[in-house]
């Protein structure tokens, strides 16, 4: 169901209501009844989705959807063989329970119920991903514009054979080595602004075999040897800098120049940079994300309780399960681990509604377009238009920074001491609001690394650029990963840290890998 | 718009299987040493578990760029207390400030946790055998299960309608249907009575009696329809044949070891000899269902001991390796009687023997304890060849059921079963 324009309210209820069953046991018909039930309230509200496809699963299965970063199908690597055992370990002890659901941003989009849970969870779960979560990555521009609903699951079985023919065909070590410094540089092998095509698996093969033919003869071409004319003067060799402008993308960069690759690597370089890119979204937006799932399933589920479809011991239930999930430790207390993205998240859209229903003096003042709109197109643009950095910095609320008692402290390096700078008052709100904003921004969160240089005519060495945020360095980590950067590269690498004036404060260097 | 509720249990299991071969592989020197480690510590009965192997944090992790300490960081902290602007706060001892470092100090550093995880039975036997350069065949022999054979226990309350024991079921059914119904036909009895005794003495027209009587009869009809409604055979009656799974019995054995404990013997030549035991014990375990152990350690004596004193103590002197063969044979005539049991033989020693004793030695193999013994293993542990080698050379030729070896690794050690496991394989084939 698609409209043009968003609703102004809930839409009547219509037909007659029959109160839903509550028993603990699911079956296929209760989960079938519920969801037409919660289906036909979310089209109330006029959330759009994609079509939706509910999976019974496992508490196993749910643990392999875990370890292979929540997607059904993956490429074999034995970090995820890690990822799961210390699921499991952690399970089996009872140190975690699982999630009860995982969501795939697919076109179907698939929702996981695991099987363990209660009909009252299976509930909350469909309300929660296959309508919260599914009309978020379907609203969201930054899904909209970076993934690919409809092609993920297909480029992720075509990424997985073609892993498993590699590993075939040049044994496991060399796949497993290469994969690991592609994985150390996934968090930089994503485009933050162009926006890539959509292709269908068919075409993905196709295009690889002429990807290949074509990336080896251009690489070719910029490391051929021999002048192309009699080089005007030694002026272009000196001041010409490659790339000519410093490059964010390192994975890109090295798929595209890296003189020494086969064409199998590149093409891995290339699906690890695919799938890291399909992530960078969720990464941009979690607090949205969850916040908005966790808005609409208790939105969804009240609708239908006050609609009369559920009974006192549902409501009971998923409540328990609610109040856990947007609990928020405050600072000092001993489960406290930074702010929890699934409060913060409902708080805001919660207190967003609250400031269109029922605005005070001060949310006129400080948002004078919606204070007193339509509460449902309000949610509805702002959870399109916006990612958790400018979320935060477009709606957080002087009233919602007192309820959390939000507050800021510096830390800086050549103080002694941890200073307060701000807090939840006047003078502090713009500030506070900023701060955590701020943190969400994933520029400032991830160190900021570009290509710099390739000596072209000397040692055919990488340099790379660390442009320093705040003076914060880089962990000694940097050494290693290096060591990953030049076994992709074939030569040396050097990464310089510059801080804000342009100074290079540190410097790493690996030489060439011996076997290249 | 077409829903669907999709049932995946049944499907995709283990999928992370192949994940988990490849980070075993990948940490396979660690796993070989933990194996190791546990073989020494174990017993030779408990070979077969699963172990836990620990990974330094730092071995497994996955380096990426983050941001290390130093520098400005502005973080935000929900629950302030009673902080106002300007408050000045002491730097809490270990990274500032948790907020702003959520996925970057996530698991990539300082932790000094150990990465832990556990091998299953399965893994673990794996990588044992490896060690040993056990043929894949004679793997796979010994690592199935016992065979099962299925039969008879008893009865149980629920089971397929074939298994129905209608004899049992009856009998429980008349049971119940007495139990049930006897407070209502004591009843019906006294009522009866009542009736014959009103209707004897009952007068024409005496218009009480008559009420009486037709109460009784109302109370006798629906005592009656209560009695009918009991039911003839109810599902907790029905009873059904049990059948359970019990390992085939097979016969008894018994297992001797016997190991030279002097001075000469060091840790990694005792360590040699366990492997050496404990295959043999594994090859037992797959065809005797019971099976005892004996442990006869020698010098100059030759002396029975627990297993913990078997592997652990050490004495100096000289070596008599005769004792213990004597030992053992009177150990066998005293508790072990070769009618009923099938003795195996398994020595290890570093060669070392005094010299007079070794032709003795192979007198007592030769002429009373090989003729009691299914087999008899001789592994030394060390490479000198010396007088009880040239002894024992000389039997390997009349004796069929005598393997000897040298072996100085592990590796070296499953030949001397060789013609054992492969007279079993070929029967089994």
């Amino acid at each position: 169901m698609s409209r043009n324009k968003p609703l102004r309210g809930p839409l009547a209820l219509r037909g007659h209501v029959d109160k839903l069953p509550g028993p603990s046991d699911w079956s296929f018909e209760l989960i079938e009844q519920y969801h037409e039930v919660i289906k036909r309230t979310a089209h109330r509200f006029g959330l759009d989705t994609y079509p939706n496809q509910l999976e019974i699963i496992t508490a196993e299965q749910m643990m392999d959807a875990y370890a292979s970063v929540g997607m059904p199908v993956n490429y074999r690597h034995w970090s995820y063989g890690k990822e799961f055992i210390a699921t499991e370990k952690n399970y089996r002890r009872g140190h975690m329970g699982l999630a009860y659901e995982i969501v795939i941003n697919a076109n179907p989009c698939i929702s996981y119920l695991m099987e363990e849970n209660t009909m009252a969870m299976q509930a909350l779960v469909i309300a929660h991903a296959a309508y919260g979560h599914n009309s978020f990555f379907k609203g969201n521009y930054l899904f909209r514009m970076w993934t690919d609903a409809s092609s993920i699951i297909d480029y992720l079985v075509y990424a997985k054979n073609y892993v498993a023919e590699c590993e075939e065909r040049h044994g496991l070590q060399a796949v497993e080595e290469f994969l690991d410094s592609c994985h150390a540089l996934s968090n930089h092998g994503v485009d933050r602004y162009r926006r890539p095509s959509r292709k269908s698996l068919a075409q993905e093969l196709r295009e690889r075999k002429e990807r290949e033919a074509y990336a080896q003869r251009q690489i070719n071409d910029l490391w051929r040897t021999l002048p192309k004319r009699a080089e005007k003067a030694g002026e272009a060799s000196e001041s010409r800098r490659f790339p000519d402008e410093p490059q964010e993308n390192l994975l890109y960069f090295i798929e595209k120049n890296a003189p020494l690759l086969e064409p199998w690597q590149r093409e891995i370089v290339r699906i690890v940079r695919k799938v890291a890119q399909y992530f960078y979204p969720q990464r941009q937006s979690q607090v949205m994300n969850e916040g908005w799932a966790t808005f609409w399933h208790h939105r969804l589920l009240n609708q239908m309780y006050d609609d009369g479809y559920l009974t006192d011991g549902v409501m009971m239930e998923w409540l328990k399960s609610h109040t856990n999930v947007i609990f928020q430790p405050p600072v000092g207390h001993p489960a406290y681990s930074g702010i929890n993205p699934y409060a913060l998240g409902f708080a805001m859209y919660t207190d967003l509604k609250r400031v269109c229903e029922h605005p005070m003096d001060e949310d006129k003042a400080w948002f004078p377009d919606i204070a007193g709109s339509d509460w449902i197109p309000t949610l509805d643009h702002a959870m399109r238009n916006y990612k958790d950095e400018s979320f935060i910095g477009q709606y957080l609320s002087p009233k919602l920074m007192r309820e959390l008692r939000l507050f800021t402290i510096v830390d800086d390096e050549k103080e002694n001491e941890l200073e307060v700078r701000a807090i939840h008052d006047d003078a502090g709100y713009r500030r506070v609001r900023e701060a955590l904003s701020h943190q969400y921004d994933l520029g400032s969160r991830e160190p900021n690394i570009q290509v710099w240089n390739v000596n072209l005519r000397g040692d055919r060495s990488l340099t790379l650029r660390h442009f320093q945020h705040n003076d914060r360095p880089l962990h000694e980590s940097a050494q290693e990963v290096l060591r990953h950067v030049s076994r992709l590269w074939g030569f040396g690498v050097q990464l310089e840290s510059a801080n804000a004036k342009g100074e290079i404060t540190t410097q790493w260097a690996v030489a060439a890998p011996e076997s290249a | 718009m077409l829903q669907q509720i999709i049932d995946r249990r049944l499907a995709g299991k283990n999928k992370s299987i192949g994940n988990r071969e490849r980070f075993l592989r990948r940490y396979k020197g660690q796993i070989r040493d933990a194996v190791k480690r546990a073989i020494d510590g174990r017993g030779i009965r408990d070979i077969e578990r699963g172990e836990e192997v620990r990974i330094p944090k730092k071995d497994v992790s996955e380096p990426v760029f983050h941001h290390g300490q130093g520098g400005v960081r502005e973080v935000v902290h929900p629950g302030n207390k009673d902080y106002v602007r300007g408050d000045r706060i002491e730097r809490p001892k270990g990274g500032a400030g948790g907020g702003a470092g959520k996925g970057q100090a996530s698991d990539s550093g300082e932790g000094e946790d150990d990465f832990t995880f556990s091998l299953s039975r399965e893994e673990f036997m794996q990588v044992f055998f490896e060690d040993l350069a056990l043929p894949h065949l004679i793997r796979t022999q010994l690592a199935e299960s016992p065979e099962w054979k299925s039969q008879r226990a008893g009865f149980t309350a629920d089971g397929t309608p074939t298994n129905l024991h209608v004899l049992r079921s009856m009998r429980g059914a008349i049971g119940r249907r007495i139990a049930i119904g006897s407070g209502s036909r004591r009843e019906l009895r006294d009522l009866e009575e009542r009736l014959a005794l009103l209707k004897r003495h009952r007068k024409p027209g005496d218009a009480i009696a008559e009420q009486e009587i037709k109460d009784v009869e109302e109370q006798i009809e629906a005592l009656r329809s209560r009695l009918g409604r009991i039911p003839y055979l109810d599902p907790i009656d029905l009873r059904f044949r049990n059948r359970i799974r019990v390992p085939v019995p097979t016969s008894k054995a018994v297992m001797f070891c016997l190991m030279d404990v002097s001075g000469s013997m060091d840790e990694a030549r005792k360590d040699l000899a366990k492997r050496f035991f404990i295959l043999l014990y594994l090859f037992l375990t797959r065809h005797y269902e019971k099976i005892e152990l004996v442990f006869i350690r020698h010098h100059t004596q030759a002396q029975e001991v627990d297993e913990e004193n078997f592997f652990h103590a050490r004495e100096t002197g000289g070596t008599v390796v005769s004792s213990a063969l004597v030992l053992m044979e009177e150990i066998i005539r005293a508790r072990y009687s070769p009618s009923e049991w099938n003795i195996y033989g398994a020595q290890a020693s570093d060669g070392d023997n005094w010299h007079h004793d070794s032709g003795r030695c192979r007198e007592l193999l030769a002429e009373k304890l090989l003729p009691l013994c299914r087999y008899f293993a001789y592994v030394q542990v060390a490479e000198e060849e010396q007088n009880l080698w040239e002894e024992y050379a000389q039997l390997t030729e009349s004796q069929r059921h005598f393997a000897m070896r040298k072996a100085t690794d592990a590796a070296q050690i499953y030949p001397v079963f060789r013609d054992l496991f492969k007279k079993e394989g070929a029967a089994a084939a």
